[in-house]
């Protein structure tokens, strides 16, 4: 089976402290670490899996800037077997649909049986897989949690229903899935294993490779814009407890006594 | 001398020469014997690499205190003098076996040496050490069968009991004393017998009272019961030979060696590879220890060399607190791996991964590295070094907790398991009465003789931070010119190479050495054990590298240090050694000393304490492994304190600080209990 994966590179929420920059229009960028898009790393660590079993290759890919390329290392020292780079100036600035119009011409150059995105990144927005789906007129699964691979041209994917029951569905190839988290246990990837692909060629592919006509990506064909950024007014009621971690737990306790929650 | 005939010149049956048959024997016995020691050599020669033929004097040295001393043996007492009888009475007796063997053929043999009055005490000791060991055998016997010490229990998920192969040896060393005494008591039986003349024998031994017990018995019968004696010793012999190399009672032959090729640094973790440089690792194929012949040669040799006793177990604390894990059945179930792959005939087996195989992920991450089982064993077995070579192999196939993958991944981004920023590792010292008196030095700037090295614990956690500003105090109450590395300090790496990610404690350690170089001091403190022992022990080229506490002990020896008498004089304290301070660097007296000259301060010690000090928990990544245990090791801890009659627990490990803190509450005792670091008594007491 070949499978393709649409990774992103963003800031790490687990290893950052996130402020907003002065212009109060963005996050501070300028100290922070960045990583693979955890939920594509589920997807990633699916694709291997299914590929150990079934055959096949994982391809991943990312749009993004040069130094996008880290991720896409990351992700083939886990055990994808291509990765391929989507750079180019027209492409900054693009929307979600700018996106999915990107990787829809890229996905079109080969020929994948299955399209793995995540569930959502850090813009927490979760579009790109569903338009890109609707784009190549490809089926679409959201939010899978368990994939069965059944013949080479039906799996069975399922999906966590609210409360905790799960349901299961037939979907045809090709399609895209989105992928949650959870639905394995990815691998661990060590300096060794990032090393060991460090001089392993990307291509890097621009808007003139992909044949795509710059007025539709990019600034120049986003049709939605982020206007603002910004932490939210405390509201009636909610407070900041500060200090200390102990002297924090200690006001809580107190207050918690007070109103009787205790 | 008597007229019986020794087996030399008896015939069978008045035709068929019993010297015949005695000299097929031994040659039989030790042909089968060479056999079977050459494929147990099979895989030792297919194994990995490994240097132990450097310190000749240390080795030998080991091999009198360890091997021939039986240094280890008496910390568990009855079984340890019992091992003792057993072992002293084997080396005196193989002298006699071996003249026994050549008697069979070669009349009146004696071993050369042995004709003159050396002979005479020879064989009085001789018959006492016979005497000893069957009574050794004996006890041994009722012990294992019918007291059956916890210890040796074998739990389901790791087969079937050893009792019975520990009986059935004990028989046959029974029956080597039995029939090598029987064989002398005839011949003088019949001597006394015959002339009346009455030789020397040791008063109360086996042959003593087998003599007085055949008095009575005819010149045919002891005849033929000395005949009969001698072959049922020499069969049993070279059938005991033969038996050793097939089980636990390997270790009879391979002690010597073991010991002798034993690990001799403590602290210190075996490189990836032996004879492959930090700067050649990125070219090897596969990292750690993955299938069976990725262990070393001597690492082998350990698991031949079990002796299956159980103190390592009995002593690990993961397996105390009911984690997947029991020192002694990682080495079981390897011994028994190569016997399978490894057959006395035929093919030998391909191996499999060993974390699939024999073992489980868990039972290796379950290990804190303690050192518990190392310090007990009495054969010198190593188990961290193949716990690190094992996690080495795992890390490369991707087998890495979850838990684990977050701090690691932090590690390799921001040099620190929390993923906080760089530029707030000195924030420890900013907390403001600290800042109101005290200024901390950065050595990217400023110039000192000693750098404090924080590590992440103690800079990032808001609990333990207070560890930092009380070092920082003392050093300067002490008049140390110090100052730190602030965001040029990375996390010391001391368990990311101990959790098998070399590369990353690579970079770590590199970063970290030349940050400490480019400040020229010519001393290192820290107040983390942890930190103490990757500095001093795993990286290299650093200026020395001291605890706090061995500073505190020294200024006080000095007078640059002078404390008050104790403020809480109803407490009873307890100090709590660190694996990292104690047993891996023999750092005891030093806490103790600076604790004990706080005037008024009642201190007790705990049943297990120095090298027999119980892991709290085990520090620096350990933190972030979720174990599956029924218990905690510090509530274990906490509770062994109480026991003493402490109330305060005193530890110079921040790990060991948070492990025990948390344990007090987990066991209920908040109140009646406090942990303490070792700095932060010291600085209330300061004069």
């Amino acid at each position: 089976m070949e499978i393709l994966v649409c990774v992103k590179r963003v800031p790490d929420t687990a290893e950052n402290e996130f402020e907003l920059n002065s212009a109060g229009n963005d996050l501070d960028r300028d100290d922070l670490v960045y990583s693979v898009n955890e939920w594509d790393n589920y997807a990633v660590e699916e694709a291997i899996q299914i590929v150990d079993n079934a055959g096949g290759s994982v391809t991943v890919v990312t749009v993004g800037d040069d130094e996008s390329e880290e991720v896409l290392r990351r992700e083939m020292a886990m055990g994808a077997n291509n990765g391929v780079l989507l750079s180019d100036e027209g492409f900054e600035g693009s929307d979600g649909k700018g996106i999915a119009a990107i990787l829809k011409a890229e996905i079109e150059k080969g020929k994948y049986d299955l399209i793995l995105t995540g569930a959502q990144a850090d813009e927490g927005a979760g579009q790109v897989g569903g338009m890109l789906a609707a784009m190549l007129d490809y089926p679409y699964a959201s939010l899978v949690n368990k994939i069965e691979v059944v013949d080479d041209a039906v799996i069975k994917v399922g999906r966590e229903i609210e409360g905790g029951n799960q349901e299961m569905n037939e979907i045809q190839l090709p399609c895209v899935l989105s992928i949650q988290t959870g639905i394995n246990e990815p691998r661990y990837v060590g300096i060794r294993g990032i090393r060991k692909v460090a001089s392993v060629d990307i291509p890097v592919k621009g808007a003139g490779d992909l044949g795509l006509d710059a007025a539709t990506v990019g600034d120049a064909g986003a049709k939605t814009r982020r206007v603002d950024y910004f932490v939210p007014d405390l509201g009636e009621g909610a407070e900041m407890l500060e200090g200390s971690t102990d002297e924090i737990i200690e006001k809580l306790i107190e207050k918690l006594k007070a109103k009787g929650g205790l | 001398m008597s007229s019986i005939i020794g087996p030399a010149n008896f015939d069978f049956f008045g035709i068929f020469p019993a010297s015949i048959l005695a000299f097929i024997l031994p040659v039989v016995g030790v042909g089968i014997f060479a056999y079977i020691m050459a494929r147990r050599l099979a895989p030792l020669v297919r194994a990995a690499p490994d240097y132990r033929f450097d310190h000749i004097g240390r080795r030998i040295q080991k091999l009198f205190v360890i091997w021939l001393g039986q240094i280890k043996q008496p910390r568990y007492m009855l079984a340890g003098v019992l091992h003792i009888v057993i072992f002293a009475g084997f080396l005196i007796l193989s002298i006699r076996s071996i003249s026994l063997v050549i008697m069979g053929f070669s009349e009146g043999f004696v071993m050369p040496g042995f004709s003159g009055w050396v002979g005479v005490v020879y064989n009085f000791l001789k018959d006492y050490a016979a005497t000893f060991v069957l009574i050794a055998c004996i006890i041994a016997a009722v012990r294992r069968g019918f007291f059956k010490p916890a210890r040796y229990a074998v739990p389901e998920k790791y087969g079937k009991d050893h009792t019975a192969e520990a009986i059935f040896v004990l028989g046959i060393i029974a029956t080597l004393m039995i029939s090598e005494s029987l064989f002398e008591a005839s011949e003088l039986a019949y001597a006394l017998k015959e002339t009346g003349e009455a030789h020397f024998v040791a008063p109360l031994t086996l042959v003593w009272m087998f003599k007085h017990m055949l008095s009575g018995a005819s010149f045919e019968f002891l005849q033929g019961l000395h005949i009969f004696s001698y072959f049922l010793h020499d069969v049993t012999f070279f059938f005991f030979l033969c038996f050793l190399p097939l089980g636990k009672h390997f270790h009879v032959i391979t002690s010597l060696f073991n010991v002798f090729f034993m690990r001799l640094d403590k602290g210190k973790i075996k490189p990836v590879q032996h004879g492959v440089t930090a700067e050649q690792l990125d070219d090897l194929e596969s990292f750690g220890v993955k299938k069976l012949e990725d262990f070393t040669w001597k690492h082998m040799l350990d698991f031949y060399s079990c002796a299956d006793c159980g103190r390592c177990s009995d002593q690990c604390p993961a397996n105390a607190v009911g984690r997947p894990l029991s020192p002694r059945f990682i080495s079981i179930k390897a011994r028994d791996l190569m016997f399978k792959n490894y057959p006395l005939s035929g093919e030998i087996y391909k191996s499999r991964l060993l974390v699939e195989d024999i073992y489980t992920e868990d039972e290796i991450w379950s290990c804190t590295t303690c050192g518990a089982c190392e310090e007990e064993c009495p054969l010198a077995i190593e188990y961290i070094d193949k716990m690190v070579d094992l996690r080495r192999g795992m890390v490369d196939e991707g087998m890495v907790p979850q838990s684990l993958q977050k701090p690691l991944k932090a590690l390799e981004k921001r040099g620190n398991p929390y993923g906080k920023m760089e530029k707030k590792r000195a924030d420890w010292a900013l907390e403001k009465e600290f800042k109101a008196v005290h200024t901390i030095k950065h050595l990217a700037k400023d110039k000192a003789d000693t750098l404090y090295f924080v590590d992440s614990i103690t800079s990032y956690d808001d609990n333990i931070q207070e560890i930092a500003r009380h070092t920082a105090v003392i050093l300067q109450r002490a008049g140390v010119d110090f100052g730190i590395l602030g965001k040029e300090e990375k996390d010391s790496g001391h368990e990311v190479l101990r959790f098998g990610e070399e590369m990353l404690y690579q970079d770590l350690k590199e970063q970290n050495t030349q940050a400490i170089l480019a400040t020229g001091v010519k001393q290192i403190v820290t107040a983390d054990p942890h930190a103490y022992n990757a500095l001093k022990n795993d990286y290299s080229g650093l200026p020395p590298v001291r605890h706090i506490s061995q500073v505190v002990a020294e200024k006080i020896t000095s007078g640059a240090l002078s404390l008050k008498p104790c403020l809480e004089p109803d407490k009873v304290y307890v100090y709590h050694d660190p694996c990292y301070l104690g047993r891996h660097n023999r750092l005891y007296e030093d806490p103790r000393q600076a604790l004990d000259a706080i005037d008024g301060l009642t201190r007790v010690e705990l049943e297990k304490s120095r090298d027999r000090s119980f892991c709290c928990g085990g520090g620096g990544l350990m933190l972030f492994y979720e174990p599956e245990e029924d218990t905690r090791m510090g509530v274990l801890r906490v509770n062994m304190a109480a026991e003493a009659g402490a109330n305060v627990i005193v530890t110079a490990c921040p790990f060991c600080l948070v492990n025990i803190q948390d344990a007090i509450k987990v066991a209920g005792k908040e109140g009646e209990m406090e942990a303490l670091d070792f700095t932060e008594l010291i600085v209330r007491h300061l004069r």
